[in-house]
């Protein structure tokens, strides 16, 4: 398939994916943060853009400002619309090749999403209905596009910024540490009622964080996004069968989770941040190598180019 | 205020009871400063739009109750009710005080029922008792409790003084109720909570579970806990799925568990699994049919002497009932007294007991004044009040009363406490009473910082049931100082990782863009 097509399809599957994590973020720390003394609430608003990737202008950053950075503001990257926003972009791009159900899904969202009202209460609504359009997104994906490689660079940019994602989630928890529950990171993932039927009677911070770290069969979790990623790598590039891996996305991306797999420690809450840190450096050094191997071969070329 | 309280004066005015928000002169109570300044912002269309969309949350996740076969959502009010810090000790210690004399109350009874040789309570009031169940008498039950989890429903009265209107020690329900109703609110009414420190009460069903399997039979390493359920049709079944969920335990019904050898056992798919804690939210009557009523469908035979033997511990336990007759109610100051030697800290209401002669005939004489109620009715079956009840109903409840005196109970009309509520377009002052929850893991009686404020939601109607055209109201307890000390360690500071790969919205698709568009 054509370079530029897979990209679009890879990118799809990340800010899709991105959408749906920021509106889990915001849904639930907005609960907590409108609690919060004004000053309080505007130190903890910077921070909480700081961990979803992005920097505030000034010092007067409070919550209106956070709203619109991380919800409505179409010219970021980072912000719920300029993600769902740009899946869209990507999906024109690749029109003739998604399937229209796709399409439409994508279209309709990207013209619903001025359709909410910007103060706090709107912005539950609006959460709420992006994690439905995504959900849906996601699921017209599934069942509409042949599993075939368009269909493998999708599920491969969606696990990729899954991973990304709950390593954020994650990471919020040193912005609220005073009031941020381990209940409020289990419920951002969506995993509240999982984690407990596993976990029976044994509670506490250290125990959600494994769960989202660690967990092999919760699909949110780091370890089972980072192996998602694999699979569709290797199925992708069959080649490395027996010895070694020429192909550095797979390198990355395994290594990143048999570290944590197999990692031993005594007190991971206190180990967390450097974790969190590991995982969204692969991430994005995967992306890279992902990149220069299948959508820019011309790096590549000029280079070989050099040698002969 | 804006005009949606325009009325509002008036209509408190006529009913004469106390309002918990407003102080004479529609003047804000001190608690209620809050929640006045959010509701003063808001316009009609704001306030319907929000409680529209909070009842639809309530259907779409299921919250519902389930009447005459259909499932309806809870009406939630938009307005919370809020107890200040101080109100809220003297009731959490009133209510504690209440369980450990009922938990010590139903030991004794059945056992050596010290307290009838002592003649605080007389014999024949226990035995008549519906759910005295001789079936459990002379046993402790393993875990040493028997009221794991009560409901005491107060109200206040006219001069705003809290008192005790009944006990439930059987099978409390209402508690998923507040726990929905504080997620509901703080969506609808985020201005409301403002920068006021309500008390949490997402820890409930973590307490429930930590004191059901602390009650679990000793020698048990790691208990099995499980909710007991009737089945789908019954009107708490969302209650049921939702602390099972919270709880991450299994909700059973009758015909997945099986008892040998004075064990329970549940079918899984991995074979029989033990069972060791069993709360139970059915009735003792459809419990087991070995003991109770032999066409229940509902119960599984043997559990009551898998109880006996100290196999397994049911919360709460068989025959609790006989605490919670209305009867018995009357008689719980002195039982305070009896078993803890101390003066109640809630008081009752006044109630007429029928079988003493003279408070028999004042009750007779003046019935179109009084409240009169079944002795073990719930869920407000039954119940007559004088000042709203015609010729005929009073006539039959006289002829009632003379029948079966031990069955009747009366008790002043109450003006209970109102608070303001919407309906239609404005708000209007409503009745209201309050459950609070405690968990009763035997060394320790924990009461939820909150609990379940039911409102009538007729203007002038004093019935609060949700069977009855009841709704509910978020509780807050507000907290006396920050609960969680402020921070005074640094944070470790939080590094920006910045999106750097983020195709197509970077530069060069940009340049690419205009340059197609230029051919």
């Amino acid at each position: 398939m054509l370079s530029r097509i897979a990209e679009s399809l890879f990118w799809i599957g990340r800010y899709v994916e991105r959408a749906d994590g920021t509106a889990r973020i915001l849904d639930v720390h907005l609960e907590r943060l409108n609690h919060l003394p004004m000053e309080e609430q505007r130190s903890v608003a910077q921070e909480l853009l700081a961990v979803m990737g992005a920097r505030a202008q000034n010092d007067e950053f409070g919550l209106p400002e956070l709203l619109n950075a991380l919800a409505y503001d179409k010219h970021s990257a980072t912000s719920i619309a300029g993600s769902l926003g740009a899946a869209r972009e990507n999906a024109r791009r690749a029109r003739e090749t998604v399937s229209s159900g796709l399409w439409e899904s994508l279209n309709t969202t990207y013209y619903g999403l001025n359709q909410h009202r910007k103060d706090v209460v709107g912005t539950y609504r609006f959460c709420n209905w992006v994690l439905e359009r995504t959900a849906m997104v996601s699921g017209l994906a599934d069942t509409t596009v042949s599993h075939d490689e368009s269909w493998l660079f999708l599920v491969l940019g969606r696990s990729l910024e899954r991973a990304d994602m709950t390593a954020r989630m994650l990471s919020t928890r040193d912005v609220l540490s005073a009031g941020m529950s381990w209940v409020n990171m289990l419920r951002c993932a969506g995993a509240y009622e999982s984690f407990l039927r596993t976990r029976r009677a044994a509670f506490g911070d250290q125990h959600a964080a494994e769960f989202l770290l660690l967990d092999r069969l919760f699909p949110r979790s780091i370890v089972y996004a980072l192996s998602d990623a694999d699979e569709c790598l290797a199925k992708l590039d069959p080649s490395a069968q027996r010895v070694g891996f020429i192909n550095d996305a797979r390198r990355i991306v395994g290594q990143a989770r048999t570290f944590l797999e197999f990692h031993r420690t005594d007190d991971l809450m206190s180990e967390l941040p450097e974790h969190m840190e590991r995982v969204q450096k692969a991430v994005s050094q995967a992306s890279d190598a992902i990149s220069r191997k299948y959508f820019n071969q011309a790096d590549e070329l000029a280079w070989v180019g050099e040698v002969s | 205020m804006s005009d949606l309280f325009q009325d509002y004066s008036a209509a408190a005015g006529r009913s004469g009871a106390y309002d918990e928000m407003f102080a004479p002169g529609q003047l804000a109570r001190k608690s209620y400063g809050q929640v006045a300044g959010a509701l003063r912002e808001l316009s009609l269309a704001d306030v319907t739009a929000r409680a529209d969309s909070m009842a639809r949350t309530f259907l779409d996740r299921g919250v519902t109750f389930d009447f005459a076969g259909e499932e309806r959502p809870f009406p939630l009010d938009i307005v919370p009710r809020v107890i200040p810090a101080d109100e809220w000790t003297v009731l959490e210690k009133g209510v504690a005080q209440r369980v450990r004399a009922l938990e010590a109350f139903l030991n004794d009874v059945y056992d050596k029922m010290t307290v009838v040789a002592d003649g605080v309570i007389p014999r024949q009031l226990i035995t008549t008792s519906a759910h005295f169940h001789r079936q459990v008498h002379g046993f402790e039950p393993a875990g040493g409790v028997r009221v794991h989890i009560s409901g005491i429903d107060v109200v206040r009265d006219a001069e705003g003084t809290f008192r005790v209107l009944e006990d439930n020690v059987r099978v409390p329900s209402g508690v998923s109720y507040v726990l929905e109703n504080r997620r509901a609110m703080a969506k609808g009414l985020p201005e409301a909570f403002g920068q006021q420190l309500i008390r949490p009460v997402e820890e409930y069903p973590r307490r429930l579970l930590s004191a059901l399997r602390k009650t679990a039979p000793s020698g048990v390493d790691d208990p099995t806990v499980v909710v007991l359920t009737p089945g789908v049709f019954n009107s708490a079944y969302f209650e049921h799925t939702l602390l099972a969920g919270l709880m991450g335990v299994e909700l059973v019904e009758g015909r997945d568990l099986i008892c040998r050898g004075n064990r329970v056992y549940m079918r899984t798919t991995a074979g029989e699994q033990r069972v060791d804690v069993i709360y139970k939210r059915i009735d003792d009557e459809f419990l087991d049919p070995l003991q109770f009523r032999a066409d229940s469908m509902l119960g599984c035979p043997g559990l009551v002497n898998a109880a006996r033997a100290g196999g397994v511990t049911i919360a709460n336990a068989v025959g609790n009932g006989v605490a919670d007759d209305k009867l018995v109610y009357s008689y719980v100051p002195d039982l305070i007294r009896y078993y803890l030697g101390e003066e109640p800290v809630i008081a009752n209401v006044d109630t007429y007991r029928l079988e003493e002669t003279a408070a028999r005939e004042y009750v007779l004489d003046n019935l179109a004044e009084l409240v009169v109620k079944p002795v073990d009715g719930s869920g407000g079956k039954g119940l007559v009040i004088g000042p709203d009840a015609s010729r005929d109903e009073l006539e039959a409840l006289r002829q009632r009363v003379i029948a079966d005196p031990r069955g009747w109970i009366a008790q002043p009309v109450l003006q209970l406490s109102t608070v303001p509520t919407l309906s239609g377009d404005k708000f209007g002052p409503r009745h209201v009473d309050l459950r609070p929850f405690a968990v009763n893991d035997g060394d320790d009686v924990w009461v939820l910082p909150g609990g379940l404020t039911r409102v009538a939601l007729k203007e002038g109607s004093l019935i609060v049931n949700s069977s009855q055209g009841g709704g509910s109201k978020d509780t807050w307890v507000l907290a006396d100082s920050p609960q969680v000390p402020v921070e005074t360690v640094p944070r470790p500071s939080i590094a920006v990782r910045e999106r750097v790969s983020v195709w197509p919205v970077e530069s060069n698709w940009r340049d690419r863009q205009t340059e197609q568009q230029q051919q």
